[in-house]
């Protein structure tokens, strides 16, 4: 089936089969090895890119439900090679170890930025449940979300 | 140019991120190759049955299938799959099984395909016929007669026994005024990184190479294994961890997938990729714990230990993986903890059950042993009513006996326990906050404080501890290459895995030759490119890794000393490095830039006769001991009796790894560490039913701690360094699991103790604490 | 992880999707935001032939005030109605149970009409939709109809819906003044599911005592329902601790409780009597004001 998705600006149009993922089709089809797949059961968040601005979890949606959809990858959050006040967040407060949980965790931060500009360290940490990390105890991954919302107000 | 600032002991923001914060990281999942093949595996659903029948023929006529292959087809043509660590019993270990299915997620066939949806369409078009076989779930059950055995060669579920009655114990037991019995239970984990394992592999036919691209901590390790079960030569194998999305020990292994893959990219002339689902993840990569123990103490009336007598039932799983029946082994030697126990006595059983193998996870049996003794620590507190602070300093190790020879026969290198435990008891206020625990009991509110001063044991050598079979010993390595442009790379035989050893080793090395961190680049993980390794585990990166960094730049910097003393004419141990110059010690205002001496070295201007062009140089350090970190942390949580529901109130953590190369990453390093810890003590556990299915068998039913799980935690340290290492360092990959699950355990407890609760097995979910409760309650009324 | 094959069919109207249903029967599922849907295909453990899009159905995603009702579409996501004034300030509890779904990502496409349908024994809403008295709104080949709460739940992952119908929309009475509503819940701390959920619902007369209860529970059986039990031992009577107390001891009365690894079926049971007795006082809390 065709499907024209814009990702990261970029519109594209592909034929993909109606049971692949979009995960799949952003990492296979469209090259953006950025976004990950932790688990199975919609719970690490890993794969969470926004579509239309808001962030969802890539391995829950087929390709063709993102069909005529405006999507952001982790590869697109950086404008003009100047990083996004949240990728910046996390290496100033290093927010990751391993790496694997953190494209996913700077778009759902995205998303609760987005929503929130003020939020307390308890909003933060209720934003992300959707967010698995076993590397950092989350504490730094606080600190890089108020760096970035302190620096964007 | 602007002098440059000393790195060590600095917050470095780290050098790994730019590349993993844009999604430009490239994990085993992003390696693609032309051609590639995708691999999927048929598991056993069953627990323990005879494999009756494998019919692959459907699979195999699937279009977009290549191969297939069951247990059958193999034998023979892939040996049994490691276990390096010595037992009595060391079953064999086939990458599919055959005759039988020995765990659910026991590999059965595997099929190869043009892509990952077709493979995963002919996995259900294989037939698969199994005659069910009684299960062993139970380690203690294991042991008993009649009990159906996993592996009927040996006649017994018992892999290995291992037992220590020191001379003198009886007396020392029976110095005690009084003892204590008690069983705990350290209950099976599931490491669960956030990367499943993945495996690429590629098979060069015309250079007869193969490059296995593994998410693994033991590139080199890894290498020699497979180098033995595909027979190819050490230099014919590379193997290359890319990025690596987490391990806690069940990286450090050698797994079915990758001797597979290997194998099969040989075979088919193409190359494979697999990468494991989360469920296969939480079926089939190693777990960690498993230890049931049963406890006796032997105590003075003022607290002091005179004896513990700890018997465990320790649970492998249905195989022994690489280092499985090592693991306990660190449980035992570090039952004593921070403490003068008079004497100790240990008999371990190592047991098969039905069920995937254990191994390392973060800690690797030194949490087990942790929780054993700060458990009895309270137990004893409890026992005595004595306030658990006064137990444990009546019997620390004084800070003037190191290095110390505890009851296990290990020499601890150095140590201020009572430092660290005055630290945390200052900032948690511990004396204000028993008043408010005694103020809030009288309001029905169950607070609870709970502390444990830990005592791990890391960077473990020297080699004649590790296993032969390893093929590599307790030394670590580096290679320090000046290139010609005066940059430099470090070569490390450790595997960091978001440890942060690109940025701690640069660090280390810009100090060493008096240049910026940018202009140094630390390679890692690939064994075409890094000299042989170890790897990282065990919290030994840094101790024994960054050790051998200091010793390769240590070649280097004489080298370059020697060149500089012959181009200044001044006696080169008058010369040191700094800012990008060396210069006279006496007076730094003479010196050389450092890029002549390279260029007089790689021999392009002025070279200097007598000495060998080029500029490089390996060191491979071999400890001579271990060292072993410590801390105290103390958690206050709030107990809700209705539901059984535990808050964390507070978290204080006053670690000690020695010296710190960077705080940032130290920090890190530790609350990631709580955090697991602590999902032991409340959340975590992986259950098996009776019939041994796996019943987390994925994250809807395997709880890690999200955020709101886990409380800000207070951090300090205190520094105590080492002398087994010029760095002064430690090791703190492990600390904060390890300090973390007691100390929340006793936090709970004490929440519990108006109700004369004395202990409730982990995880502490709400419902077994409420339970307890109304236990307590309905006994108090009878 | 990878789906089966099944084909694509996408709807643009309720109609459109209906004229699917009734040419694929039984081989075919609706898909909305797919939530529930499709974490089950992942693992195959649903496979179906044909999957009918519905997310592009604008008349199924709005949330607006008809006749007096509240009225929500099908296809309104969780986080739309956790963010929606409408519901925040006229069906509180709704509103609650929606913010406490997964998670955001999860709510940002997950469909109020998807979990209905769904029946999940541990969701959320069927404890809202239920103490609220909402009507689900079903739409088939012979027309349409109206089904009450209490009704749609049947048992385990099945509902009142006929295979060729489609779920339209829920219409709520708003709450009225002196009525107050709140959700709470005890999430299984791995899958965030409710082990026991409880919306409450509480009029207070002009004397003061409660003139209307309502109670939904959902995590404790095999499908969410109405505590009558807790409901008529409280109606009636003034909102005092005791009262509510014994009220809510009846929350799991004649219930043949879940019992899994998270908890058992007697602490589910009393889980859902302290938090029957939690939501009637934090509905009680909102009443006076």
């Amino acid at each position: 089936m065709q499907v024209k998705i814009t990702v990261n600006g970029q519109p594209r149009e592909d034929a993909v089969e109606p049971r692949m993922l979009l995960v799949h089709y952003l990492r296979d089809v469209a090259g953006l090895t950025g976004t990950h797949v932790g688990c199975e059961t919609t719970l690490c968040g890993a794969c969470t890119i926004l579509m239309n601005g808001q962030a969802v979890k890539s391995c829950t949606m087929l390709a063709v439900q993102a069909d005529g959809a405006k999507l952001t990858t982790i590869e697109g959050l950086a404008k003009n090679g100047q990083l996004h006040p949240l990728q910046e967040g996390f290496w100033e407060k290093h927010g990751l170890q391993c790496g694997f949980c953190t494209p996913g965790m700077i778009m759902a931060a995205v998303d609760l930025l987005s929503r929130n500009k003020n939020p307390s360290d308890e909003e933060i940490r209720h934003a992300l449940e959707g967010n698995l990390c076993r590397c950092t105890g989350y504490q730094h991954i606080v600190e890089a979300v108020q760096y970035a919302a302190h620096k964007m107000r | 140019m602007a002098a440059l600032p000393k790195f060590i002991g600095q917050p470095i923001r780290r050098r790994e991120d730019p590349r993993l914060i844009t999604g430009e990281g490239t994990y085993v999942d992003d390696v693609k190759l032309a051609g590639m093949l995708h691999a999927a595996l048929m598991r056993s659903p069953y627990a323990h049955a005879k494999i009756s029948s494998v019919d692959l023929s459907a699979a195999r006529k699937h279009p977009g299938v290549i191969c297939a292959l069951s247990g059958e087809d193999l034998a023979g043509r892939l040996p049994s799959l490691p276990c390096v660590a010595p037992a009595q019993n060391v079953p064999e270990h086939p990458a599919l099984a055959r005759g039988k299915v020995r765990y659910v997620g026991d590999a059965v066939a595997i099929v190869v395909a043009t892509d990952p949806y077709t493979a995963r369409d002919a996995i259900d078009l294989i037939t698969a016929d199994f005659d069910p076989l009684p299960a062993v779930v139970d380690a203690e059950k294991a042991l008993q007669p009649g009990a159906p055995l996993i592996h009927e060669n040996f006649g017994t579920n018992l892999a290995a026994k291992a037992e220590m009655t020191p001379p003198g114990f009886d007396k020392a037991m029976s110095e005690a005024d009084k003892t204590l019995k008690f069983r705990l239970v350290n209950q099976r984990l599931t490491p669960t990184m956030m990367e499943p394992r993945g495996v690429v592999a590629h098979w060069e036919h015309g250079y007869k190479q193969l490059t296995l691209w593994s998410s693994t901590q033991i590139p080199h390790l890894l290498r020699s294994q497979l180098a033995d079960m595909l027979k190819l030569g050490e230099n014919k194998i590379r193997v290359i961890a890319p990025e690596v999305g987490g391990g806690f020990g069940a990286k450090l292994n050698v797994y079915a997938e990758e001797a597979l893959l290997g194998y099969l990219a040989m075979e088919l002339d193409r190359p494979i990729k697999w990468i494991e689902t989360r469920r296969e993840n939480m079926a089939a990569t190693t777990h960690g714990r498993g230890h049931v123990t049963y406890v006796e103490v032997g105590f003075k009336n003022d607290g002091a230990i005179t004896a513990i007598k700890a018997k465990f039932f320790c649970d492998m799983g249905a195989y022994l993986q690489l280092l499985t029946p090592a693991i306990p082994s660190f449980t035992a030697l570090m039952v004593p903890g921070c403490y003068r126990v008079g004497a100790l006595a240990f008999e371990q059983n190592l047991i098969f059950t039905n069920k995937m193998a254990t191994d390392a996870y973060r800690g690797a049996g030194r949490p087990e042993a942790c929780y054993l003794i700060e458990r009895t620590m309270d137990m004893v507190a409890a026992e005595l009513g004595m306030d658990p602070v006064q137990v444990r300093r009546k019997n620390f190790i004084p800070k003037d006996a190191f290095p110390f020879t505890t009851a296990a026969g290990l020499q601890y290198d150095s140590g201020d326990y009572e430092g660290a435990l005055n630290k945390a008891l200052a900032m948690v206020g511990y004396d204000k906050l028993r008043t408010e625990q005694a103020a809030a009991r009288q309001q029905g509110r169950y607070l609870g404080i709970g502390v444990s001063t830990y005592v791990e044991i890391c960077g473990i050598g020297p080699s004649a501890l590790l296993p032969p079979k390893l093929k590599g010993g307790g030394w670590e390595s580096a290679t320090v290459r000046v290139e010609p442009d005066s940059k430099v790379t470090v070569l490390t035989g450790v595997s960091p895995h978001g440890q942060g050893q690109e940025t701690s080793f640069a660090q280390i090395a810009a100090d060493a030759l008096g240049i910026d961190i940018d202009d140094i680049n630390v390679l890692h993980g690939d064994t075409a490119i890094v000299q042989y390794g170890i790897g990282t585990f065990g919290s030994r990166a840094t101790a024994l890794g960054g050790t051998a960094l200091v010793m390769a730049l240590g070649k280097v910097q004489e080298k370059m000393k020697t060149i500089a003393s012959r181009l200044m004419e001044v006696p080169p141990q008058q010369l040191i490095f700094t800012n990008r110059t060396i210069a006279l010690a006496s007076d730094p205002s003479k010196s050389i830039p450092l890029q002549k001496v390279v260029e007089a070295a790689y021999g392009y201007k002025q070279p200097i006769p007598g000495v060998e062009p080029g500029l490089d140089a390996s060191a491979f350090f071999e400890p001579s001991g271990c060292t072993f970190p410590f801390g105290t942390h103390i958690a206050v949580v709030e107990v809700d009796p209705q539901t059984g529901a535990v808050k964390f109130l507070r978290y204080v953590a006053v670690d000690d790894c020695g010296k710190i190369i960077n705080p940032l990453l130290v920090d890190g390093q530790l609350q990631g560490g709580i955090a697991q810890g602590l999902g032991q003590a409340l959340y975590e556990e992986t259950v098996y039913d009776e019939n041994g299915q796996l019943v987390t068998a994925s994250l809807m039913d395997y709880a890690i701690p999200k955020a709101q799980m886990v409380p800000a935690i207070e951090m300090a340290n205190t520094v105590t360094p080492t002398n087994l290492n010029p760095l002064g360092v430690k090791g703190v990959g492990e600390a904060g699991t390890i300090g973390s699950t007691p100390c929340v355990a006793n936090a709970v407890m004490d929440a519990l103790k108006p109700f004369g609760i004395r202990h409730i097995d982990m995880p502490l979910k709400p419902e077994k604490i409420w339970r307890a409760i109304q236990e307590a309650k309905q006994a108090k009324k009878g | 992880m990878f789906p089966a094959t099944f084909e694509y069919h996408r709807a643009h109207s309720v109609k459109d999707a209906l004229a699917l249903l009734k040419r694929f029967g039984q081989d075919a599922k609706l898909l909305s935001g797919g939530h529930s849907l499709l974490p089950m295909m992942k693992l195959r453990l649903a496979q179906p032939a044909h999957l009918i899009d519905i997310g592009a159905v604008g008349e199924l995603a709005q949330i607006a005030e008809e006749g007096g009702k509240v009225v929500i579409g099908a296809g309104v996501t969780h986080q739309q109605i956790a963010d929606s004034a409408l519901v925040r300030g006229k069906l509180q509890a709704l509103a609650e149970a929606a913010a406490q779904i997964g998670d955001v990502q999860v709510r940002n496409r997950g469909t109020l009409g998807g979990s209905l349908a769904h029946a999940d024994p541990a969701a959320d809403y069927p404890a809202a939709v239920l103490a609220l008295e909402g009507e689900v709104k079903l739409e088939g080949a012979q027309g349409t109809r109206t089904v009450k709460a209490q009704d749609f739940f049947v048992d385990l992952l099945t509902t009142a819906m006929n295979p060729d119908e489609i779920l339209r929309q829920v219409s709520f009475s708003p709450i009225a003044v002196g009525t107050g509503c709140a959700y709470l819940k005890r999430p299984q701390p791995a899958s965030g599911f409710a082990l026991v959920g409880v919306a409450a619902l509480v009029s207070l007369g002009r004397d003061g005592s409660c003139e209307k209860v309502r109670v939904g529970v959902t995590g404790l059986g095999s499908k969410a329902f109405r505590a009558a039990g807790v409901e008529s031992a409280l109606a009636g009577k003034k909102p005092e601790a005791n009262a509510i107390a014994a009220a809510a001891a009846h929350a799991a009365d004649g219930i043949d409780c879940l019992s899994d690894i998270h908890a058992s079926a007697d602490f589910r049971a009393e889980l859902a009597r302290v938090y029957t007795r939690r939501a009637i006082e934090k509905a009680l809390e909102r009443c006076a004001r």
